[in-house]
């Protein structure tokens, strides 16, 4: 195998909501089963971006995408016509910001996806939620008690389970959205080791605002500003040494 | 006076204008009970619930009308759900919020819930007993009270689903759901509590409408049961007014007896109502 393979290709990406551009020109490869860290100031389009790839921009009906996001090795084009949004999100799972579990059982929120997908063999569901629970580091805290209500668990045991539910359905890339501002210091310390566990079968792709998050635990650092894509590299590299005096100005505080 | 002291008096004031009018409902409502009660009450037995209506008024009894009003409750309620909670999740879910068609609808509603239950009774006669040929039937009556009572579904069915947080509508998307199954697994099941308040409420409405009902021809004399869904009724309300209207003083005692079943039933189904919403209440922890 390749060591570092390309999963996605995001080339010439223009995004707009009604006629404000929220993306410019985003050229953009992403290396299959790594942790790529999005970071930027506050409005810079880093959820926006995240959202095209699991076309959930289409959901808004103001939003447009333009361009290309090629997902290998299947050489496809997710933002093609002919493409249907539900091949897509079965490929490209999603979390979000705040943790958003179902008001059903912790069994039922993890398996949601599996049911979608016409799972109904008990024994097979059962091994599907405790693999992906196993991966989100959550299994060990809740065995005994899956079939309780998930709004009992605390936050960051939520935002590990809406993580689980959408690694049950073994996507190929996970879209993680700030996963962790919501949570306080070792829940974020639980995810960030998940991290590396979970890279191994899937791409991963997380917004972040903390700089010691994208540093610790991303492969690559993706730095964007006001729309665009200003500097891509190795985390390590772009920490100690960016390249653009902009990237440079945000690591070391001077705005953002 | 100080100004704070002022406030205090017209505080003093209101909170007291307030106890005395909610203090004047509930006694004009445990008097009404009590009437009933005391003048009723002792007409209510086994016999009472066994016996068709007579022209004597001790052998009288509600048979007839407890079995049409629960029938046509339940011709009621099925359509009233199939239509009402459809053309909800249509309206939420569905239609282009923005779209004047969809205006026109909702204005509709609103307009439809104010009108006089009796117009609905005419368009009724016109629509189901002389067009379809439908007769003074209990579907006629059940499809009466169901249009009368669908925009109280229909409202109460956007406001459950509205009122579902809607980052899990998202989430459920994100996880390659499409609409459909966005309803089916999450949404519908969540919102149930609200829905089915929604839908009690309308029966509670539905149970007590004579006007529409006689507008119908709905018989006020029946000495058997119906047998099917084309068969001729009567309801509880509709046997009450019946014997209200009697001059003998009799009847008026089995007519209280009736009034104070009828205001059980609807009682009871606003309790059903207001324990539902708490039990949806308490499960609700976003
Ligand atoms: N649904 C929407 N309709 C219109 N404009 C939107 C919508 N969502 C986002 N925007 C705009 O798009 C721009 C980028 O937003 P986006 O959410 O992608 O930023 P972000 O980098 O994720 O910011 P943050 O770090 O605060 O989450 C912002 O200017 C925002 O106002
Ligand atoms: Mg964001």
């Amino acid at each position: 195998m390749v060591e570092n393979s390309t999963k996605l290709q995001i080339k010439n990406l223009n995004f707009f909501y009604n006629t404000q551009q929220v993306l410019k020109n985003i050229n953009l490869d992403i290396s299959e089963k790594k942790v790529t860290a999005l970071m930027g100031p506050s409005g810079c389009g880093k959820t926006t971006l995240l959202r095209c790839v699991n076309l959930m921009h289409e959901l808004v009906e103001e939003a447009e995408a333009l361009g290309e996001i090629v997902l290998q090795p299947q050489n496809i084009n997710l933002l093609g016509l002919d493409v249907d949004p539900l091949w897509v999100r079965e490929r490209v799972g999603m979390v979000f910001q705040k943790p958003n579990p179902f008001p059903k059982s912790l069994f039922e929120n993890v398996a949601y996806g599996l049911r979608l997908r016409g799972m109904k063999n008990q024994t097979e569901l059962s091994d599907r939620v405790e693999m992906a629970l196993n991966q989100a580091g959550l299994w060990g805290e809740v065995s005994d008690r899956l079939q309780k209500s998930a709004l009992a668990l605390s936050g960051g045991q939520q935002q590990r389970l809406c993580i689980a539910r959408a690694l049950a359905v073994q996507p190929e890339i996970l879209l993680l959205d700030e996963p962790t501002s919501a949570l306080d210091p070792i829940s974020t310390a639980h995810i960030e080791e998940q991290l590396s566990e979970i890279k191994k079968t899937v791409t991963v792709i997380m917004v972040t605002h903390n700089l010691h998050q994208a540093a610790r635990c991303s492969d690559d650092t993706v730095f964007m500003l006001a729309g665009e894509m200003i500097e891509k590299g190795k985390s390590q590299k772009l920490f100690t040494n960016p390249q653009d005096k902009r990237t440079e100005n945000y690591i070391t505080g001077r705005f953002g | 006076m100080t100004r704070s002291q002022k406030r205090k008096v017209f505080n003093f004031f209101m909170k007291l204008v307030g106890l005395l009018s909610l203090a004047l409902a509930l006694i004009v409502l445990l008097s009404l009970i009590l009437d009933l009660a005391i003048r009723g009450g002792g007409r209510i037995d086994m016999d009472f619930f066994t016996s068709f209506p007579s022209r004597r008024a001790g052998q009288a009894g509600i048979l007839s009308a407890w079995v049409g009003t629960l029938l046509v409750m339940l011709i009621t309620a099925f359509l009233t759900i199939l239509v009402g909670v459809s053309a909800a999740l249509y309206l939420e879910e569905y239609s282009k919020q923005n779209h004047p068609m969809t205006k026109l609808i909702e204005l509709n509603i609103l307009n439809l819930s104010a009108m006089p239950s009796i117009l609905y009774g005419l368009l009724a006669l016109g629509i189901f007993v002389h067009y379809f040929k439908l007769g003074a039937s209990l579907l006629t009556a059940g499809l009466t009270l169901s249009l009368l009572v669908l925009p109280i579904v229909i409202v109460s069915t956007r406001e459950a689903l509205r009122s579902l947080p809607s980052n899990l509508k998202e989430a459920s998307f994100a996880l390659g759901a499409t609409r459909f199954q966005t309803l089916y697994y999450y949404q519908l099941p969540s919102a149930m509590g609200g829905i089915m308040t929604g839908v009690i409420l309308a029966l509670s409405r539905a149970i007590g409408e004579t006007a529409p009902l006689i507008t119908i021809g709905a018989l006020t004399y029946i000495a058997f049961l119906p047998q099917s869904i084309m068969d001729p009724f009567t309801v509880l309300p509709i046997q009450l007014f019946n014997w209200l209207s009697r001059p003998q003083a009799e009847f008026h005692v089995n007519a209280a007896a009736a009034g104070l079943v009828l205001l059980t039933l609807t009682l009871a189904l606003n309790l059903i109502a207001i324990l539902i919403r708490i039990r949806v209440r308490k499960s609700i922890k976003w």
